[in-house]
């Protein structure tokens, strides 16, 4: 599930670069504005793909080690989590200017009230794991939403487990 | 409206947080009218106490006959509270009455659009014949007056059909945009004397209004009368609410938002339309709940991952940790005389029920039933705590202060958060449909037996009944 959610955002991504090349800009862009003074010149080295500090390119770094995934009404981070935590540790640390956020989520087989307490667990169990491979308290925000915000929508146990997670987006 | 959102859109952009917190938030509600008792007219009363006992008792008090023909009124004259005038508005007393008395599946009553129309002097003076020939047991009168100022007076009667003998009276001086609150108050007159227990019609309920696909709900708070009358939306739906609460008199709401980025409890003043943070304070707040006279709140704070219970006073100032446990400790719900407090914690390693006194000694667990407790929310009349019953499905359910005597009451797939009607003899909650997501408000009586939903103009969760308004 992981695995093609990965290739269906590389797909959308290439479709949307695609959709870029074909279709010509609305309007055009201003012209450049005359600078006395002259550029700097650019030394790095020119990106094809998202931009550091973007989720897309989080995302293609660490794969589908963004979000990481807990049993039923547990906040224990397991040795596949872990793992996901140390993809993302590493990047943190490639890219100390990042800040990001935590966000805590529950599947709906919980009351509301409980599922925000629970998803504030979820979240600050992948935080602390992350501040204890070195990546800066101060950097990472958490919020639950409880089961406010399922990405699996049906009443299932496929689904159910794919809602129970712990999501690190980037904020800036 | 549009104005006002533009309004309130620049002023948050201006920036000052206070006014930041308020950016989600609709027009004020107008400020409650008052109902004023007046004396009424009609012959001796004598009190012989209520005809029946208890309303979930095996007994047939929903076979009761209740005719209630259209409220007469002296002269048609013209009022706010009806276009067609005051003669029209007595058919629409009648009717909501009627309504009232029928959806609660408390008694068979026959509203006016099936009866004949008494005149104004028979108010005081049924035909008996007339109804005993329909073979209605109860009758219900009543009339409308305007008065100069545009006040109304509303008269409202009770007679015993077969004793030809008038069991009770009042009368009610309401402003025209208060009208429905004398009929609830004449429904209320007539359950009571009916069935001896407490009235609960005149009151209003809180709930989160629901809409869009399941990944993307906006959730706005939305408030009503006990029938489904008089629906405003509090919030605009930009920022997610959720679990409102009404405060013991009405002028308050408090309620969750992420109207700043993260969920927060926040006090909304209902006459002013402003809120405030239930608490200065950075990390996430959850849950809230009044105390029964209303000074002091209790909310749940979660500190670094872990959830306990504070109280405060609402006022603001200095919380006090009543929980203090690794788990998560969340909710409560006061006993009504404030002694004591029913509350939800993980720490055996499943959602189970505790009560503790309300300084926070002496917690102890009460639910042994099997499956999970949560959401425990202790009856107006202190006799039961309501809860939501989680083992494989959602069930609300009843037991005990002490634990005993649990009563699975409803069987839906996700029947989720119980709230109280104002006389402890009705069960609201909300449930939800397996996959879409949908969701509504239910009810349901203390028997299990008599259970309906409450319409809402879109899809609804989180109900919070407020106490019987004065």
């Amino acid at each position: 599930m992981n695995s093609m959610k990965a290739t269906m955002l590389l797909v959308a991504s290439a479709t949307a670069l695609a959709a870029c090349a074909k279709k010509p800009p609305e309007e055009l862009p201003p012209a450049p504005i005359t600078s006395p003074t002259p550029a700097p010149i650019d030394n790095t080295p020119r990106q094809s793909g998202p931009i550091v500090g973007s989720q897309d390119h989080f995302a293609g770094a660490v794969g589908s080690s963004t979000v990481i995934y807990f049993d039923t009404d547990r906040f224990n981070i397991d040795s596949s989590d872990a793992a996901a935590l140390q993809a993302q540790a590493q990047y943190f640390a490639q890219y100390p200017q990042l800040t990001f956020t935590v966000e805590g989520h529950a599947d709906e087989r919980g009351t509301r009230e409980y599922n925000l307490a629970l998803g504030e667990r979820r979240a600050n169990a992948a935080k602390n794991y992350l501040v204890s491979l070195g990546v800066g308290a101060n950097r990472i925000r958490t919020v639950s939403y409880g089961k406010e915000r399922p990405v699996a929508l049906a009443s299932n146990q496929a689904a159910w487990a794919q809602n129970r997670r712990a999501a690190s987006i980037i904020i800036n | 409206m549009k104005f006002t959102i533009f309004l309130a859109a620049l002023a948050g952009l201006m920036a000052a947080p206070v006014m930041a917190q308020n950016q989600d938030l609709g027009e004020p509600l107008a400020e409650g009218g008052e109902v004023a008792d007046v004396a009424i007219d009609g012959g001796e009363l004598d009190d012989d106490g209520p005809l029946r006992g208890t309303v979930t008792d095996e007994s047939d008090w929903s076979d009761i006959g209740i005719a209630i023909p259209a409220f007469a009124t002296n002269r048609n004259r013209t009022t706010a509270a009806n276009v067609d005038g005051t003669e029209a508005l007595g058919s629409e007393i009648a009717r909501v009455i009627t309504a009232n008395l029928r959806n609660n599946g408390l008694f068979k009553p026959v509203g006016p659009d099936s009866l004949p129309q008494p005149n104004f002097q028979q108010i005081k003076a049924p035909a008996f014949g007339t109804w005993g020939g329909r073979g209605a047991e109860m009758l219900v009168h009543g009339y409308v007056v305007a008065q100069d100022d545009g006040t109304l007076v509303v008269g409202c009667y009770l007679y015993d059909v077969a004793l030809q003998d008038e069991l009770i009276r009042e009368g009610y001086e309401v402003r025209p945009a208060d009208w429905r609150r004398a009929a609830h108050k004449c429904s209320d007159l007539v359950y009571s004397r009916l069935t001896g227990e407490s009235p609960f019609f005149d009151s209003r309920i809180a709930y989160i209004a629901e809409t869009g696909p399941k990944d993307k709900r906006v959730k706005r708070l939305a408030v009503m009368d006990s029938d489904g009358a008089n629906h405003r939306f509090l919030t605009l739906g930009s920022a997610t609410a959720l679990t409102p609460r009404y405060s013991p008199d009405y002028k308050k709401l408090m309620y969750l938002s992420y109207v700043d980025g993260n969920p927060r409890i926040y006090v909304y003043d209902i006459g002013s339309g402003k809120q405030t943070l239930v608490t200065e304070n950075s990390n996430p707040t959850l849950a809230p709940r009044w105390s029964p006279d209303g000074r002091s709140v209790l909310y749940s704070m979660a500190v670094a991952g872990n959830t306990d219970i504070y109280r405060v006073p609402v006022t603001g100032g200095r919380s006090i940790r009543l929980t203090n446990t690794p788990g998560i400790d969340i909710g409560g719900s006061y006993s009504p005389d404030g002694s004591k407090i029913v509350f939800e914690s993980d720490r055996s390693g499943s959602q189970q029920c505790y009560v503790m006194d309300a300084d926070g000694s002496n917690q102890k667990r009460i639910s042994f039933s099997g499956g999970r407790c949560a959401t425990p929310e202790w009856s107006p009349r202190g006799d039961q705590i309501a809860f939501t019953r989680i083992a494989g499905d959602f069930n609300v359910a009843v037991m005990s202060p002490n634990g005993r005597g649990m009563r699975v009451l409803t069987r839906g797939w996700q029947d989720e958060a119980p709230t109280w009607a104002p006389n402890g003899r009705i069960i609201q909650f909300f449930r939800t449909t397996r996959n879409s997501g949908r969701s509504g408000l239910w009810q349901v009586d203390l028997t299990g037996d008599n259970e309906r939903r409450l319409p809402t103009p879109v899809d609804a969760s989180d109900p919070a009944w407020g106490p019987i308004r004065d």
